[in-house]
């Protein structure tokens, strides 16, 4: 089909021109600035480019090409070690989610039809309220003298504080919490979609409910179980106020690494250079994720 | 028809999955009313937090800021997530559309600090002067992406038959799409307006990177204060917040019914 001619042709280029200008072009510019030298100036880097000086000034600038950041980055482990912390703590929390948000997504899809709408409203209600307060709520109720540890202490269960905050544990816990919704939806979507007839039809052929189960709904879920699972690992990967507030300066998590980088250090190139490493890190589960979201729009 | 009824095992996972989702946010709602000053001891019925609130000035400006924020992204949203659906929903397999759809879906999934700091950089290089415009087009880059898939769902429910017997009739495409398909498909625009509208409220971290002095946002206040620890005042900020999504929720709920899951 040839490009419309009319109207329509305006309609295609703003949508694709905003995202272009706004979301693919500043990547370029952090993969370019990932190379530049960092400098005390305002801004904090050799200038990549200047707008405004025309085409053969911008590979001028390509000369200035330097390795620094990324030398800085192999050559201090504190960098690697975020990198393998981040994830390690966002498939844990992934694996978590999923052996929680399953049952719950299992259930929901064989409730009665008519309690399913009030269901799903409910799963994902807890994602529209701001993600800043969910983790503070989680703060108020971990910190050394916060809500679990007094009831608990109280109950006489434990004699000393839980030591949860400012750990690995909180921030998992952090990660589960926020992205469950996540998890659950695409699962249910895959469950809800599920033709029963089958499990019934193994059934009646002598399969047990758990063998009808590994056998015909697990694998006919498998599309809902990789997006849940990919709705969790990638964001949780570069994940940046959880580590913050729930692990403290204890746990390093990539997000953090290049937040410091850029507010804190003010070494702008290196920034970039850590988001480039956290994107090629990422860029094999973005791919099945945007493979999976094509397919499913073919399959409508 | 099989009869759906739930075994034991299911009443349970949907209680205490429920229970884990929910018991967070009625603790931060129930603190509030918390009439001491330390969070986590009991001290008494009090909406004391509530009425400091309105005497915290700067608490008040950054709320307004927030909201206009939220209002015009959540307009540009509308809008450009709109054309983007009915693009990729509408006008076939053009050169090009694999391409498109993967951005509409990148910014979905995408770390939220990459995108920071990309837009950022962004601007840096145009020398624009960060503020409120530039929290905005953050927000509306990411709140079209919403809006899209919110509204692509929609109208790939929609009976074409109708668009098709009106383009028999001889009604050119875009009379077409504005008599029938736009009118259409509105409940599920008001929708992800509702939805981009709550995203951009919520924002911190692209907030964090692209905003400049005079335009600080709510979420950003808020963060600042968690730092320094737990508040009876965040908890009463937190309680309204909430109130106010949860009713926009309803709305956006009321008008598309389950379909704003079709996300997922």
């Amino acid at each position: 089909m040839n490009a419309p001619r009319d109207g329509r042709r305006w309609i295609a280029t703003l949508p694709f021109a905003w995202l272009i200008i706004f979301f693919a072009l500043p990547f370029l510019i952090v993969v370019k600035l990932s190379f530049s030298q960092p400098t005390d100036t305002r801004p904090p880097y050799k200038p990549v480019f200047d707008a405004t000086a025309g085409v053969s000034q911008w590979f001028e600038a390509f000369k200035d090409f330097t390795f620094e950041a990324y030398a800085n980055l192999f050559s201090d482990s504190l960098y690697l070690a975020s990198y393998v912390s981040s994830l390690k703590v966002a498939a844990i929390a992934t694996l978590i989610a999923l052996l929680i948000g399953y049952p719950i997504a299992y259930a929901m899809a064989h409730a009665p039809r008519r309690w399913q709408p009030a269901l799903v409203a409910l799963a994902i209600a807890p994602f529209w309220t701001s993600f800043l307060i969910r983790v503070y709520a989680w703060v108020m109720i971990l910190k050394d003298e916060g809500l679990l540890n007094t009831a608990l202490l109280s109950l006489g269960v434990i004699s000393e504080p839980l030591k949860i905050y400012a750990t690995q544990t909180a921030v998992i816990i952090g990660v589960v919490y926020s992205y469950l919704p996540f998890m659950i939806l695409p699962i249910y979507a895959a469950l809800e979609k599920q033709d029963r007839t089958l499990v019934e039809a193994a059934m009646d052929l002598g399969a047990s409910p758990m063998r009808a189960f590994w056998s015909v709904t697990a694998p006919l879920s498998r599309r809902g179980v990789i997006a849940g699972c990919l709705l969790v690992f990638i964001p949780a990967t570069g994940e940046f106020v959880i580590p913050d507030l729930l692990g403290s300066s204890q746990v390093l998590m990539i997000g953090s690494t290049l937040w410091e980088e850029f507010f804190t250090a003010r070494n702008w190139p290196g920034a970039a250079a850590v988001a480039v490493i956290l994107l090629l890190a990422l860029i094999v589960p973005l791919a099945i994720y945007e493979k999976l979201q094509m397919k499913g729009q073919e399959g409508r | 028809m099989m009869k759906s009824r739930l075994t034991a095992f299911q009443i349970t996972a949907l209680l205490a999955g429920f229970a884990f989702l929910y018991v967070p946010i009625a603790l931060l709602i129930l603190y509030s009313f918390n009439g001491s000053r330390l969070v986590t001891v009991w001290g008494g019925f009090s909406t004391r937090w509530y009425s400091e609130l309105w005497s915290n000035a700067q608490l008040m400006e950054s709320v307004r800021t927030s909201v206009l924020i939220a209002l015009v992204s959540a307009a540009l949203s509308a809008v450009l997530g709109t054309c983007a659906a009915y693009v990729l929903s509408r006008l076939g397999r053009f050169r090009g559309r694999p391409a498109f759809a993967a951005l509409i879906y990148a910014p979905l999934v995408m770390p939220e600090v990459i995108t920071a700091l990309a837009l950022l950089l962004l601007f840096v290089a145009l020398g624009i002067d960060r503020g409120f415009w530039t929290v905005v087009i953050a927000h509306t880059t990411i709140g079209m992406c919403f809006v899209c898939v919110v509204v692509m769902a929609r109208l790939s429910d929609i009976d074409r038959s109708l668009e098709e017997a009106a383009a028999d009739l001889g009604a050119p495409p875009l009379a077409v799409l504005r008599q029938i398909t736009l009118p259409l498909a509105a409940p599920a625009i008001i929708a992800g307006f509702l939805l981009a509208f709550t995203i951009s409220l919520d924002d911190f971290v692209l907030a964090q990177f692209v905003s400049g002095p005079g335009s600080t946002t709510l979420p950003m206040r808020i963060y600042s204060q968690v730092r320094l620890g737990v508040s009876p005042q965040i908890n009463a900020i937190s309680t309204l917040m909430i109130g106010a999504v949860f009713i926009m929720l309803v709305a956006a709920y009321a008008l598309t019914g389950k379909k704003a899951s079709a996300k997922f």
